[in-house]
């Protein structure tokens, strides 16, 4: 569980943690639509050498990354998985009804694999460098269009950005759960999968009591002090545009652009 | 069984998700009399949970090893050692109510014991036990958990390590968001099962009128390292030492230096209860 | 000081609550009292003596089946809670799930926030909030990197914000080490005797009730007295008594001739001076 790095915040002073983090966001998301247009291998190494420019640039050390990467390696194969055994085409090595591995099938399931891991790691530069409140107020930004679809875009914001702020508070209680559990004899990762899922009880009963606690609570507290959903709230926090974010823009452009031509040498 | 205490050289960090804290415990050498009371005192981040934490090993040291008994926990630990550890260890986290989670409170006590690999019907015992070693009798066997009041919890919780047979029971702040009686009530079964068990307890605490109620031994803790280790009156000896380690004194000994200070009268000795205040202020004719 | 004793700013009569309908005993039943502007009233009780209810009532939270509650000119109910949680504060127990901002200052604004206030305002007021608790030089740290009484703080300046005039305190201290209790009560103090608070502290600290004005204790759901610390500490004895108060009463066991009531510690120095 505290293994999880994506969605932790690291403080530092990098240039990526002075950007606004509206920047960061669109940046981020337009980075993972352009990545399905790569379509070659020239293509993916000049994404590769974007993603570790900007990986270098927040100034965290790439094991983290790397260690970020590792609680999803289950979920990225399994993808990749698919792909290689239902995409046909090209040479086939293998044929079992609607299983094949071929050629084509491999290739793609490389690129997934590639893909998969740039797009985790680059969310990851972005919420490593990036306050959570910013993130949200950045969220919050960016949704206000769909307010006049009658979208409740106040309250998400508002709710993002205290399941973030308690964010914290959970991970330690499950630490201090798990501990006091070990301590009981309980060891995890042992036995059968079915005794792996029973140890798992005495640690998640505890903490969905708990939470449910927290939620009243925090429910309450946000009650007395005034928060009335729908109504008009002013907003302390202030995001500001500086040209750094402008720049970061732009490079964005220019990294389409070399997408293009990448994608026509081959 | 009583069973010694003894960390050579301890150091150890802590990780918790990205933040690796360094030297939590930093070249820790301790030995803890078997069948004592010791009270762990400092600041908050001196190291104190991580002190009682290492013992069991739910923080592995980097360096150095703690000997419990014949047993040890160092570095290279294999897991099956550790749960010999644990089995010997009761470790009572603070807000020990934060860990039930079975349907009547006799299942959850027999957690541990069943866990360790004791049978079904004689954990039944153990449990049955326990609910009486902490104050509740076995009419609350059957209930739900959830359905206690507060202190309730607690004393199934620490019921739940009790049950454990433990050798050693170590406790962070115990105390801590109880009543003031129901708070003292667990404090004194804890110093009868320490009297009368002889059971070894280790027990984090900030509240220093319970330091000189309960325990013979104090540890300070600062910045990972053990500042200070001897007995209570020591401790509370030199008031220079207490301010300059910003810790506090027991109310009865602040009264006593405001009285001798207005009075002008020394009393004969350091008092540390109200009770010791007492018979002080009547034998110097104060009162 | 002094008190108008013709205009209270809380009035409680003959509020009874039960939580469920059906059951004949009732948690609370037939409370009255009264709280003066500026004056510092503890409640005290054990567990079970309806306190927390009495807390839950005064905030709003649970309606009484029986007897009304005025606070600040305004009889409480649904529409007027609004009105009513403007001019008073409360404090809760867990320092951390009252913590709704990200950073302190950002908590401190909350309140603001949700009055709409614009932005200038809401600045001046967070900093001189953040001054008055001794929070301005953590105004951008993180709940995490605070211990429980400094976030106790936070949570007051976020209250004070708001420019109320009471303060409710709902077991505020349990949850602190004695430190940390011991500075929030000096800010709370100090906050007293500088801005004409009132406050009331639902609590079972009696140090934290020595300091108050009155003491209004419940047992059973009902007010069993209500009194100066004085009054009430030589009479209440099922409860954690003051140090000089256990001083006194061992003092009295052992056949010594000490006064029949409660002594503060300057009163008890003194009485050992004579």
């Amino acid at each position: 569980m505290n293994k999880l790095i994506i969605g932790r915040y690291l403080p530092g002073t990098s240039l990526l943690h002075i950007l606004d983090a509206r920047a960061k966001l669109i940046a981020g998301f337009y980075f993972i639509f352009i990545l399905f247009f790569a379509e070659d291998w020239p293509a993916y190494i000049l994404l590769w050498s974007f993603t570790f420019w900007v990986m270098h640039l927040s100034g965290v050390h790439f094991k983290t990354y790397i260690r970020g990467v590792r609680p999803l390696i289950w979920l990225i194969l399994f993808t990749v998985c698919l792909q290689v055994l239902f995409t046909a085409g090209g040479e086939i090595y293998f044929e079992w009804g609607p299983v094949t591995i071929s050629q084509f099938g491999i290739v793609s399931g490389i690129y997934i694999f590639f893909r998969f891991v740039m797009i985790i790691f680059i969310s990851t530069v972005i919420t490593l460098t990036t306050k959570p409140i910013d993130l949200t107020e950045a969220i919050h930004f960016l949704l206000k269009p769909l307010r006049i679809f009658k979208i409740p875009v106040e309250e998400i914001s508002i709710m993002l950005s205290i399941a973030l702020r308690f964010i914290p508070n959970l991970l330690d209680e499950t630490q201090k759960i798990m501990d006091a559990q070990k301590a009981r004899g309980t060891e995890f990762g042992k036995g059968s999968l079915f005794q792996q899922m029973k140890t798992l009880v005495p640690i998640f009963l505890p903490l969905f009591v708990s939470s449910l606690n927290r939620a009243e609570e925090v429910a309450n507290v946000m009650e007395v002090r005034g928060y009335q959903p729908n109504a008009r709230r002013s907003s302390f926090r202030k995001l500001r545009w500086k040209w750094a974010d402008t720049l970061s823009l732009v490079i964005m452009i220019f990294l389409t652009v070399g997408l293009l031509i990448m994608n026509t040498i081959v | 069984m009583a069973m010694e205490i003894r960390y050579s050289n301890v150091s150890a960090d802590y990780q918790l998700g990205p933040i690796r804290t360094k030297n939590v415990l930093d070249d820790v050498n301790l030995f803890v009399k078997p069948s004592s009371f010791t009270a762990i005192v400092g600041q908050t981040g001196a190291g104190k949970s991580s002190l009682l934490k290492v013992m069991n090993g739910l923080i592995r040291p980097k360096q150095g090893e703690v000997k419990i008994g014949k047993y040890s926990v160092s570095s290279n630990n294999d897991p099956t050692s550790l749960k010999e550890v644990r089995k010997r260890i009761g470790m009572v986290f603070q807000f020990p109510e934060s860990q039930l989670f079975a349907e009547t409170v006799e299942k959850d006590i027999c957690f541990g014991p069943l866990n360790f690999g004791v049978g079904l019907s004689e954990a039944k015992e153990m449990a049955k036990t326990a609910i009486y070693q902490v104050g509740l009798d076995a009419s609350f066997l059957p209930k739900s958990p959830f359905s206690l009041s507060g202190g309730q919890k607690r004393r199934v919780a620490i019921a739940g390590i009790l049950a454990m047979k433990p050798d050693i029971l170590i406790l962070d702040e115990p105390g801590a968001g109880l009543d003031p009686i129901g708070k003292q009530e667990i404090l004194s079964l804890i110093a009868s099962w320490n009297k009368n068990n002889k059971l070894t307890t280790m027990m984090v605490t900030h509240e220093m009128d319970d330091v000189a109620k309960f325990a013979d031994d104090v540890i300070v803790m600062e910045k990972g390292k053990i500042v200070f280790h001897d007995d209570v009156r020591t401790f509370f000896a030199d008031l220079n030492q207490i301010q300059s380690w910003n810790l506090d004194i027991p109310e009865a000994r602040r009264f006593q230096l405001l009285i001798e200070e207005k009075t002008g009268v020394s009393l004969p000795k350091i008092c540390l209860t109200v009770e010791e205040l007492a018979d002080c202020l009547i034998e110097v004719g104060l009162a | 000081m002094v008190l108008d004793s013709t205009n209270p700013i809380i009035e409680v009569k003959d509020v009874s609550f039960r939580y469920d309908l059906r059951s004949s005993t009732e948690t609370l039943s037939s409370i009255n009292f009264s709280v003066q502007k500026g004056e510092w009233v503890a409640i005290i009780g054990n567990n079970g003596s309806g306190k927390s209810t009495l807390a839950g009532i005064l905030l709003g939270l649970y309606k009484p089946q029986f007897g009304s509650v005025t606070i600040a000119g305004y009889e409480l109910n649904e529409e007027t809670k609004w009105e009513i949680r403007k001019r008073m504060g409360i404090v809760f127990q867990n320092p951390d799930n009252q913590f709704i901002g990200s950073t302190v200052e950002d908590d401190v604004a909350f309140g603001l926030e949700n009055l709409n206030m614009p932005y200038e305002q809401m600045k001046m007021r967070v900093y001189e909030a953040l001054h008055m608790v001794d929070m301005y030089d953590y105004r951008h740290a993180d709940p995490t990197r605070l211990s429980g009484g400094q976030k106790q703080r936070v949570a007051i300046a976020g209250l004070l914000a708001l420019q109320p005039e009471i303060l409710l305190l709902d077991e505020a201290f349990v949850m602190l080490d004695p430190k940390s209790r011991k500075d929030l009560l000096k800010t709370l103090q100090k906050l007293k005797s500088r801005h004409q608070l009132t406050i009331i502290s639902i609590t079972h600290d009696m140090n934290e009730a020595a300091s108050s004005d009155r003491i209004i204790v419940l047992k059973n759901g009902t007010i069993s007295s209500i009194g100066t610390p004085k009054e009430v500490f030589s009479k209440e004895l099922d409860f954690e008594a003051p140090f000089t108060e256990k001083l006194r009463r061992i003092l009295q066991m052992k056949g010594r001739n000490v006064p029949n009531t409660y002594m503060s510690e300057e009163e008890m120095v003194e009485w050992l001076w004579k």
